[in-house]
């Protein structure tokens, strides 16, 4: 069998590949040669002119330039400085970073030192969630590991640059994964945003300019310094350098971690590396972005992924989430799925997140119970833009994404069911019809007898008939008719 | 200084960089409406969570609607504050806050004083188009404060002064998304926190959210019942705002109208806490200079600096925070709890009635005195020496209630004789007052020579932390003096430290002290209004006959019929009171 | 454990850690295992295999590296097993069980035999890319 090897693998490089419990096995990957490159041969300055030549932006969503933001926290004087590492994976179904820091924790350990060379700090704090006890546990040795080598810790490499790594234990809260809040989180203080400016580059950790990089964006780091950034740029778009990981996950046969280069089009994605959708069903659709992006149609499917064509196509690159839908998924129950985990995961600081994200999801019930009306969809759309428009960070600024984004492309599955009662993928169940059809039934009152609610009534040897105030359609009646004498509309 | 210049509403201004787009606005004349944000000016007091949304404005070029409050202007800036975008935003997160807020306006305690009405009102909002679940949490009721946190907006107002100014750290956002709410740690009831009832948080709070417990109905029943005789006490600092409840200007001194409503309620004798607070002077005096001579002769067992202990929010503050330190205050009651001692023994025995027949009101600028009358070292068998406390508000709605034309009242005396009082007695109203009213005794006492002057502007003012020596006829006396409870923390852990070398501290929890209490009429963010107060305050202190309270008469005449002498044994048992370590009380 | 002092000592300690560990693909270097350790594989029970693999090759005296590594990205096939026969292309296998396991040893390792469960390799390493 010939495979084509879609997938190209750079952050994930020491994923399966070593023990991450040995740094041995990592040094013979290569573990800390870009560390000691840099050390050795590149003033701070040039290592980021690497980094901005690479073309490397932000992994964890934002998609910012990464030698930029460490140019400006370089920029900025102070005594004391700090690289953070965001590990606060939140996004539904993602676990990219998760990976690599099981996988590889060196390689994260290593860039924050290289990052810490370049802004001229000497400590660096990882953010990781406390419900993943294994990579933690990883890190930890694998910061005990290096400090015993001298890979960490004072002098590194007899260079006289110090460094030093803590970890710090979020609770799960997706909004800390948002830089400002994640700070505060850090120090000890409820996790909520504030308004940037000043940014983290600026004013962070203990009001300390602060440069917060995602662990993805970290893992790339060693390769573009070991490889040259010539050799990074190659691989990817014009705008989007390099690869990006992504969870796969949804209706697809391969559902799992893959890395590929920017300008993979979707297609590619779900058809070779994916394998297609599950049981032959059709394509409908592919959430990128997590809670904050959008549902693409197959017209996207030729579509090279990268930050500015996901944006283009109202979604975003998000952290790497990839939910791919067919059929039988309902798009309004999907919009609704996402805003019940923004609803959930807003901090309840500004209005427009915490009332807003509220009401659009009561509406969306409203719709996907029967009872919406097309002046509910347009409530819909002005509620989201303004949300969109007035929200204090990122996380509020794009809950709405997956409501406008399922309107915009999904229109017609939003209008059967508020003009016609309908779900057209038969998700919500409140909008499902069963009936006996009378020529058919013998009435054998199999389905009378299992019934739950007594919602079915008629004689033996006669029609039965289904009372629709009384059904709740569980569908028991449907699977047990021997006749098919029951119809779902 | 940097200047930038920038456009909003298309009128082209300069500004120092480093302004905020609403302040740049104000420089035009251009009010951008605001909900959360609050700035006290000259007290370094600011709330800017940026979590309301309603000032956003529309900055050309970028990507969404920016909150003025909290964004800094930049040169070049094109700035609109009432685009069709940014008005439909405004309008629409206002119909959002309302419509996850109880529609119980006619019934509120905030009606007509409450800042969202104000908005949706100056919004034009008529109807709300988004309906759905209300928040709903349970009421909190403790012995001052009320926390009706259904209404709360999240403004984070009440937060800002709990932890940051004040340092108690009771009050903050728990729960996420659409749960968020304001509450303290564990959604315990107040009372079992170390709330000290300082009352800043109603006193910011811009809806009806946290509020004090409402005592009118108790004192209008205690007036009706012909078996009771009710003798009223007014605090100094609720002459110098009760004013502003009636539409006069901050800063207008009441005093003969506040005498003449408090007659015309119904109360037996309306007399003034200000005498209590000369008698306060004599008693904390004695004990500072009793102090201060020991510590001066060397004795080893003495504590220094002394500290105040007039109000009642710093008592329950240092028996939580300060627990070690809970023999260093002085141990004088306040003037209230004085004036209750005094009128259910003295007062009563010349009325020939029994103490339980004798309710004693208070009228006071704070809700910590709601608390402060319930504590149990205040009460013989059972009964309290203060019956009922109500704040300035509740007066005023109290004179409202009883259709007194307030404007038009003629000015009235105090009743004799706990109503005369001197200049010392008023000023305890305001930051640096109690400590100056104070110096005024104790230096004459303690030198034997009449003091040279009677102002001392270097204890006045409105700096959070004040220090000044006072030359006691040679003897150089280092007074400290701090107003609200974060000032009190850092003067504190310096004694802790032992870098303390004042030789007394007045501390009063509310910034600006009584004038600003948590029972006053509300300032809606306008600190020029504490310094109108505080300048009355000093007015009527300088319009007195008497200035020093040792030179009161009917002081002196207390002592010679009643108690002796300060500190006497009588004194020490109805005056003084002792702390508590409160550490093991809060219960979770 | 010393520290290392400079960046050629770190270079020469890599030298060493894989002149111990025998050239990837040596002839006469061990035969490598590796089982996919991260929470994805464990859930799915790579514990046990690893387990299983490890007994099995005590008891049939098979003289074999076994190690744990992180996620190779195929959740759908978890757990996943890698062996790597000296002189020859690693081969990845998924939805092992304990059977597949014996299987791997008995058949793969001990006899050269091909079996189920094969993943075929879909991505570029970056020492491909140039």
């Amino acid at each position: 069998m010939t495979v084509l090897k879609k997938q190209v693998r750079i952050a994930l490089r020491n994923c399966g590949v070593i023990d991450p419990e040995q740094i041995e096995d990592a040094i013979a990957c290569d573990a800390y040669f870009a560390l000691g490159k840099c050390l050795t041969t590149y003033s701070p300055d040039e290592v980021i002119s690497e980094i901005k030549t690479s073309g490397l932006r932000g992994r964890g969503g934002g998609g910012f330039p990464t030698g930029l933001k460490w140019e400006i926290t370089k920029n900025v004087e102070s005594d004391q400085k700090y690289v953070v590492c965001n590990a606060d994976e939140g996004d539904p179904g993602a676990f990219m970073d998760r990976s690599i820091l099981e996988g590889d924790p060196h390689s994260v350990l290593e860039a924050m030192a290289i990052c810490g060379y370049c802004i001229g700090a000497n400590t660096g704090l990882i953010y990781i969630r406390a419900e993943y006890p294994l990579a933690i546990q990883r890190l930890k040795i694998a910061i005990k590991q290096a400090e015993e080598y001298g890979l960490l810790g004072d002098d590194i490499l007899g260079s006289g640059f110090d460094f030093k790594i803590e970890m710090r234990y979020g609770a799960g809260a997706f909004v800390c994964g948002e830089e400002t809040a994640l700070i505060h989180s850090m120090e000890g203080l409820r996790g909520e945003p504030t308004v940037k400016p000043p940014f983290p580059s600026v004013s962070g950790y203990l009001g300390k300019p602060t440069n917060v990089n995602n662990v993805e964006t970290f893992a790339n780091i060693p390769v573009i310094i070991n490889k040259g950034a010539k050799w990074f740029s190659r691989i990817g778009t014009e705008k989007s350098k390099g690869t990006k990981v992504f969870a796969l996950a949804g209706k697809i046969n391969n559902v799992g971690l893959i890395e590929v280069p920017m300008g993979t089009t979707l297609r590619e994605v779900v058809y070779e590396i994916g394998g297609g959708i599950v049981n032959g069903k059709k394509f409908k659709s592919v959430q990128t972005g997590g809670p904050s992006g959008g549902c693409l149609t197959k017209d996207f499917l030729d579509t090279p992924i990268d930050y500015d064509n996901l944006v283009a196509a109202g979604s975003m690159m998000g952290s790497g989430g990839m939910i791919v839908m067919d059929e039988d998924d309902c798009m309004v129950s999907i919009a609704k799925f996402y805003l019940e985990f923004t609803l959930e995961e807003s901090c309840g600081k500004c209005n427009p997140c915490r009332i807003g994200n509220k009401r659009l999801h009561e509406i969306l019930t409203k719709i996907t119970e029967g009872n919406g009306t097309v002046e509910d969809i347009e409530r819909l759309k002005e509620l989201s833009d303004v949300i969109k428009d007035t929200s204090l960070c990122g996380l509020g600024q794009s809950s709405p994404n997956p409501v406008l984004s399922t309107i915009a492309n999904f229109e017609d599955e939003y209008m059967a069911h508020v003009k016609e009662g309908k779900c057209p993928a038969g998700q919500c169940k409140s909008l499902l019809r069963y009936d006996i059809v009378e020529d058919l039934c013998t009435g054998c009152t199999l389905c009378f007898r299992n019934c739950p609610v007594g919602a079915i009534t008629g004689e033996r040897r006669l029609p039965h008939f289904i009372d629709q105030s009384l059904c709740i359609k569980c569908g028991v009646c449907f699977e047990k008719c021997k006749f098919d004498a029951i119809t779902l509309t | 200084m940097d200047t930038i210049n920038l456009t909003i509403d298309n009128k082209t201004i300069e500004v120092k960089k480093g302004t905020s787009i609403l302040d740049a606005a104000a420089e035009v004349g251009i009010e951008i409406p605001t909900l959360c944000h609050m700035k006290l000016h000259d007290l370094n007091i600011e709330n800017k969570p940026g979590g309301c949304r309603i000032c956003v404005v529309e900055v050309e070029g970028r990507r969404n609607l920016a909150p003025a409050c909290c964004t800094d202007a930049h040169d070049g800036m094109e700035i609109s504050t009432h685009s069709l975008r940014v008005v439909n935003a405004r309008r629409t997160v206002m119909e959002l806050i309302l419509s996850d807020h109880p529609f119980e306006c006619l019934i509120c305690a905030k009606s007509g004083n409450c800042d969202l009405q104000d908005m949706a009102h100056q919004l034009g909002i008529r109807e709300v188009h988004y309906k759905g679940e209300q928040s709903h949490y349970r009421a909190d009721t403790s012995p001052a404060i009320i926390r009706e946190i259904d209404k709360c907006i999240m403004c984070r107002r009440c937060e800002t002064m709990c932890n940051d100014v004040q340092t108690v750290g009771v009050l903050s956002a728990i729960n996420r998304g659409f749960n968020s709410v304001v509450s303290p740690a564990f959604e315990m009831n107040l009372d079992h926190s170390e709330c000290t009832y300082c009352g800043q948080c109603v006193a910011v709070c811009p809806t009806g959210a946290l509020t004090e417990v409402d005592e009118t109905g108790k004192v209008i029943r205690a007036l009706a019942d012909p078996t009771k005789t009710v003798v009223v006490q007014t605090a100094p600092a609720v002459r110098a705002a009760l004013g502003e409840e009636f539409g006069l200007e901050p800063g207008t001194l009441v005093t003969g109208k506040l005498v003449a409503a408090l007659r015309r309620l119904g109360f037996n004798h309306v007399f003034d806490t200000d005498f209590a607070a000369d008698l306060t002077i004599m008693e904390e005096g004695t004990e500072l200079l009793n102090r201060l001579n020991r510590f001066l002769s060397g004795d080893k067992d003495v504590k220094l600096p002394i500290l105040t202990s007039c109000c009642p929010a710093w008592v329950k503050f240092f028996e939580h925070q300060f627990p070690d330190m809970k023999d260093i205050p002085s141990t004088a009651r306040s003037p209230m709890q004085m004036f209750g001692a005094i009128a259910k023994t003295y007062f009563a025995e010349k009325l020939a009635v029994k103490r339980e027949d004798l309710v004693v009101v208070s009228i006071m600028p704070c809700v910590a005195k709601k608390y402060e009358r319930g504590r149990d070292e205040f009460k013989v068998n059972g009964n309290p020496d203060v019956d009922h406390v109500i704040t300035t508000r509740e007066l005023a709605a109290l004179i409202k209630l009883s259709n007194i034309d307030f404007n038009a009242l003629p000015n009235e005396e105090f009743d004799n004789p706990l109503g005369e009082s001197s200049g010392a007695g008023v000023i305890f109203g305001t930051t640096g007052g109690v400590i100056e009213a104070a110096v005024r005794t104790a230096y004459e006492i303690q030198t034997k020579k009449e003091l040279p002057r009677l102002d001392f502007d270097e204890l006045r003012g409105m700096e959070g932390i004040r220090e000044a020596t006072i030359d006691f006829d040679g003897l150089p006396i280092k007074i400290g003096i701090a107003h609200g409870l974060g000032n009190a923390r850092k003067l504190l852990e310096d004694i802790q430290a032992g870098k303390s070398e004042f030789h007394a501290i007045e501390i009063m929890s509310c910034p600006g002290g009584c004038i600003g209490g948590g029972g006053q009429p509300y300032h809606h963010g306008d600190a020029s209004i504490l310094k109108k107060r505080q300048m009355a305050i000093y007015r009527e202190d300088s319009n007195k006959a008497i200035r020093k309270s040792h030179e009161n008469p009917y002081i002196i005449n207390l002592y010679k019929e009643f108690l002796g002498e300060p500190m006497s044994e009588k004194a020490h048992h109805l005056l003084h009171t002792q702390y508590f370590d409160r550490t093991e009380k809060v219960k979770i | 454990m010393t520290k290392i002092k400079s960046f050629d000592e770190l270079r020469k300690i890599k030298a060493k850690i894989i002149k111990t560990s025998g050239e990837a693909n040596s002839p006469n270097s061990l035969i490598k295992i590796k089982v996919g350790m991260a929470t994805c594989g464990i859930a799915s029970g790579a514990g046990e295999i690893m387990q299983v693999l490890v007994e099995e090759c005590e008891r049939q005296a098979i003289d074999v590296t076994i190690k744990q590594t992180g996620c190779l990205g195929y959740c759908y096939a978890e757990p996943m097993v890698e062996v790597q026969i000296p002189g020859a292309e690693p081969v990845v296998f998924g939805y092992v069980d304990k059977n597949r396991a014996l299987e791997i040893i008995g058949k793969f390792i001990l006899q050269r035999k091909p079996i189920e469960g094969v993943i075929p390799v879909s991505f570029k390493t970056i020492n491909e890319l140039n």
